[in-house]
């Protein structure tokens, strides 16, 4: 008897994430592909992260690099993301080694699709530059499935919805 | 138990600690040869803010400026949209050249810290950092004890090559070993939260800039303060944004600069945590530090070495140890057997006697004697086998138990058997010493001790028997005499010297046998065993179950093993050398002698042999390319017959490789010993001795002694005695 509600007990555990990050009815599922030039050092950290037209941090949609420690080089997004009271452990990834490609998904509310708002992504390496604001890309309907180059590590960012 | 601690993780470690110290050592080189490139102006030469504005002349885009620890400073930039980045010159602010950094670099750093294997091989080097600080604490305590205490712990040390490479190289490198895993230990605490980071968090500006129109950098007040060697980071703020601020991290913290005023807007100071974790990482790397990095990195490169030695020892420890099958362990056996050996032979006799006993029924331990526990929980009998060494001293396994004995409260019914060869005056002697040791602190003797002459497994039978009696067991102990593993020599060549004389005496040098044509051809190219001048040949005369020993006068780089030999009258061993032409095949073993070997120091040497005693002495001389001062007294008999080696002897006069040759001979008219010549010269040995000579003696019993009295003699004026010389390792002797 025990058994049977421990194992209920646990199914709800493990499904209640699986709910909570199901794409609601007024969002839209969009697939983030960045790639990386071959740079040729260690794992670059990344944040793809949302801003409104002037710059002002909206939301994260995705950390590569789980180490804490290292975010604060990831630095425009590191500021916004203080003030950010939602925790990114479930949209946190391994860092993206030299010429990867990392490719996830993230949902973004539909009110905020063609509304000025932006995708931006920072980039830092251990030993290298900084390159916070290295991608910014418009979230309109025009600009998805369109490649940005960014100036530091990203070779190639686009966003399909 | 130390033994243990020390070989343990040396063992498991070894190949793990040889990749982190060998990268270790490439990382500080690296930084050595970083900072040998770079230019460091002195403290107060060059402003911060003068070389900004020379960088941002030359790069309006400039991002960040960053000193590196070794003091190079490079600037990261923007140009049509491209990032770069470029070395600059700390005094002009001039481009040296682009900075690309090492992809070598960067992969040995890797393996360095995580062995490319992310978080779980952070965590191995964590534990190789670890098994290092434990082998070198371990290390310097054993090293310690080995040379006698912590006073003595620059005495030259004493042992095999092996041994003397292992505790040379670990001496020297010891505290730089040290250094490196205590740091390394506690930065992969810090790594895995253990320990605090102490990082501080970098965060924007407390006060934000009004967004006034910006000062060029060269005219920034606050920078214009900074010292180019205080700097760690200097960050521009956006061109776009007017209300961002310079960010300027230095060796005292962290702080934001209004670039339309040029005022500092707010500083925070490094916290502790922050300073212990730049202290930490500027011990580990030594980068900032040249010296002390070259030390580290100096030092990393004997940890390969000392793994290798280390692995060395250890593999000869195991097969020089005897195989006991089915040993208990100390606390829970009935029966204590401990064994007083020097070159393994009466191990022998107690793996018969352990097997016997255990067949019997019996929970034995056996264990050399210097492992005498102060305590044993359930033994019931103490049994002690032990040989002598030289006149009359406990064997290598031995030394300690008079020592440790002190420390034993409980008693326990005791036997003791001795080993040795009644042809030597000091038969048995230690043996003797041992059981009266134990008689005065009151153990009860469960037999008379006994004396077992030259192996004979009879007596050995019969003192079974004894000992079964004594204990209430049949004991039946039939022991056979294991043979060392022997190679063939060949005679090559010899010298003969008074022939005809009663103490005819011969030179005889040995080679390796040709191979035969159907040997596999790694077994054709002849090779001599290894062997230094004062090691032992063991030799086997045909039919004989025992070798005879001889002191070596060549070492296996000499390419001959060359002995002196006298014929005993009656000798089975002597007179079959003596009889063996060139060509002549012998099987015999090498016998490693590290306690009679010159220590190496440039201290004057005093040579003091007696007939056959010469060799090993030759040797050394033949050696001594340094030209150490080397002395030797020797005594023959007579100069037309038995005067060995004479025409070497002048020669290495000659070429300075021997300083002064004295002899006495004894049948000549007006003859003397060569204890009388050393007490003619006392005047000049004193001056010798008092320079730190070393004194070494090859030869008969009675010559020791007689040596040996001389000394005291010599000794006396100087405060001095023989027991002192001898402790400080600068008497030595091979007696047979």
């Amino acid at each position: 008897m025990n058994k049977i509600f421990a194992t209920l007990g646990l199914a709800a555990i493990l499904a209640a994430p699986a709910m909570a990050f199901a794409p609601r009815a007024d969002a839209r599922t969009v697939t983030l592909t960045t790639q990386l030039r071959p740079y040729g050092g260690n794992g670059a950290y990344l944040a793809i992260y949302l801003t409104d037209a002037q710059g002002r941090f909206q939301s994260t949609l995705n950390v590569a690099g789980g180490k804490a420690k290292y975010h604060a080089h990831l630095r425009d997004w590191s500021r916004g993301h203080a003030t950010e009271t939602a925790r990114i452990d479930g949209i946190t990834g391994a860092s993206v080694g030299s010429g990867q490609t990392l490719r996830v998904t993230a949902d973004i509310a539909d009110a905020l699709i063609d509304a000025g708002y932006q995708i931006r992504i920072d980039t830092a390496v251990e030993d290298g530059r900084d390159n916070p604001g290295e991608i910014i890309a418009p979230l309109t309907s025009a600009a998805a499935g369109q490649p940005v180059s960014g100036r530091g590590y990203v070779a190639a960012f686009r966003f399909d919805m | 138990m130390l033994r243990h601690l020390h070989s343990l993780p040396g063992l498991f470690a070894a190949l793990l600690i040889a990749v982190l110290a060998s990268t270790g050592a490439f990382l500080a080189f690296d930084s050595v040869i970083e900072r040998a490139g770079t230019t460091v102006p002195a403290t107060g030469q060059v402003s911060l803010s003068n070389l900004a504005q020379a960088v941002q002349a030359r790069h309006p885009e400039v991002e960040r400026i960053v000193r590196t620890p070794s003091g190079s400073v490079i600037a990261y930039y923007f140009e049509a949209d491209r990032p770069g980045a470029e070395r600059v010159d700390p005094l002009t602010g001039q481009a040296i050249a682009p900075h690309e950094p090492s992809n070598l670099t960067r992969t040995i750093t890797n393996l360095h810290r995580s062995l490319l294997m992310g978080d779980a091989g952070r965590a191995v080097a964590g534990l190789g950092a670890l098994a290092m600080l434990v082998l070198c604490v371990s290390g310097a305590i054993m090293l310690a004890a080995r040379l006698g205490g912590w006073t003595a712990i620059l005495r030259p040390s004493r042992g095999t090559f092996w041994q003397r490479l292992h505790c040379e190289t670990g001496r020297l490198a010891v505290i730089g070993l040290m250094l490196s895993a205590l740091t390394g230990c506690v930065m992969s605490l810090v790594t895995f939260g253990v320990l605090p980071d102490g990082r501080m968090a970098e965060t924007g500006a407390l006060v934000a800039p009004l967004g006034g129109a910006r000062l060029a950098v060269g005219q920034l007040a606050a920078l214009q303060a900074v010292d180019l060697a205080d700097l760690r980071e200097l960050t521009f703020p956006y061109a776009t944004d007017l209300t961002d601020s310079y960010t300027l991290a230095t060796a005292r913290g962290i702080g934001h600069i209004d670039a339309a005023t040029g005022q500092m807007l707010d500083f925070t100071s490094n916290t502790l945590g922050q300073q212990m974790r730049d202290t930490l990482a500027l011990l580990h790397t030594g980068r900032g530090v040249w010296p002390l990095a070259l030390l580290l990195g100096l030092a990393a490169l004997t940890a390969p070495v000392l793994a290798g030695t280390g692995a060395v020892l250890w593999c000869r420890r195991r097969l020089a140890s005897p195989k006991i099958r089915a040993n208990v362990a100390a606390q829970s056996a009935d029966t204590i057997l401990l064994v007083g050996s020097e070159g393994n032979s009466t191990w022998g006799f107690a793996v018969t006697l352990h097997a016997a006993l255990t067949k019997a029924g019996h929970r034995v331990h056996a264990a050399p004697m210097n492992s005498l526990a102060s305590s044993y929980a359930l033994a019931g009998r103490l049994l002690i086998l032990t040989a002598t060494y030289g006149d009359g001293d406990a064997p290598a396994s031995a030394r300690l138990f008079q020592q440790r004995l002190a420390r034993v409260s409980k008693t326990l019914p005791v036997a003791v058997l001795g080993f040795g060869d009644r042809s030597f005056p000091k038969f048995g002697a230690f043996a003797e010493a041992v059981s009266a040791a134990l008689c005065a602190r009151g153990w009860p003797l469960l037999l008379n001790t006994r004396l077992i002459d030259r192996q004979s497994a009879q007596d050995f039978a019969a003192w079974g028997n004894d000992l079964g009696l004594a204990i209430g067991t049949k004991l039946p102990l039939t022991h056979v005499v294991t043979r060392p593993k022997t190679t063939a020599l060949m005679l090559s060549e010899r010298v003969d010297y008074g022939a005809e004389s009663p103490a005819a005496t011969a030179i005889l040098r040995f080679v390796a046998p040709p191979g035969a044509p159907g040997d596999r051809f790694w077994r054709r190219t002849a090779r001599l065993p290894r062997f230094a001048a004062g090691d032992l040949v063991g030799i086997f005369a045909p039919g004989a179950t025992l070798p005879r020993l001889y002191s070596l006068a060549s070492s296996s780089a000499d390419g001959v093993l060359e002995i002196c030999v006298r014929k005993q009258p009656g000798g089975l061993c002597s007179g079959f050398l003596h009889d063996l032409r060139p060509g002549a095949r012998i099987e015999a073993f090498i016998r490693s002698n590290p306690a009679f070997r010159p220590a190496r120091c440039s201290q004057p040497l005093i040579l003091i042999g007696a007939g056959t005693g010469i060799g090993p002495l030759a040797g050394f001389i033949r050696h001594n390319h340094a030209q150490r001062p080397m002395h030797l007294y020797w005594g023959g008999r007579h100069p037309g017959s038995d005067f060995l080696y004479e025409a070497d002897l002048t020669r290495y006069v000659g070429d300075r490789r021997l300083t002064r040759l004295t002899t006495a001979f004894s049948r000549v008219p007006g003859g003397s010993y060569v204890q009388d010549r050393l007490a003619l010269d006392a005047e000049a040995l004193r001056g010798l001795i008092g320079r730190g000579a070393r004194v070494m003696v090859c030869g008969g019993r009675d010559m020791a002694r007689g040596v040996a009295s001389a000394f005291e003699v010599i000794l006396q004026p100087l405060g001095l005695d023989l027991s002192t010389l001898k402790s400080e390792g600068r008497y030595l002797e091979d007696v047979y």
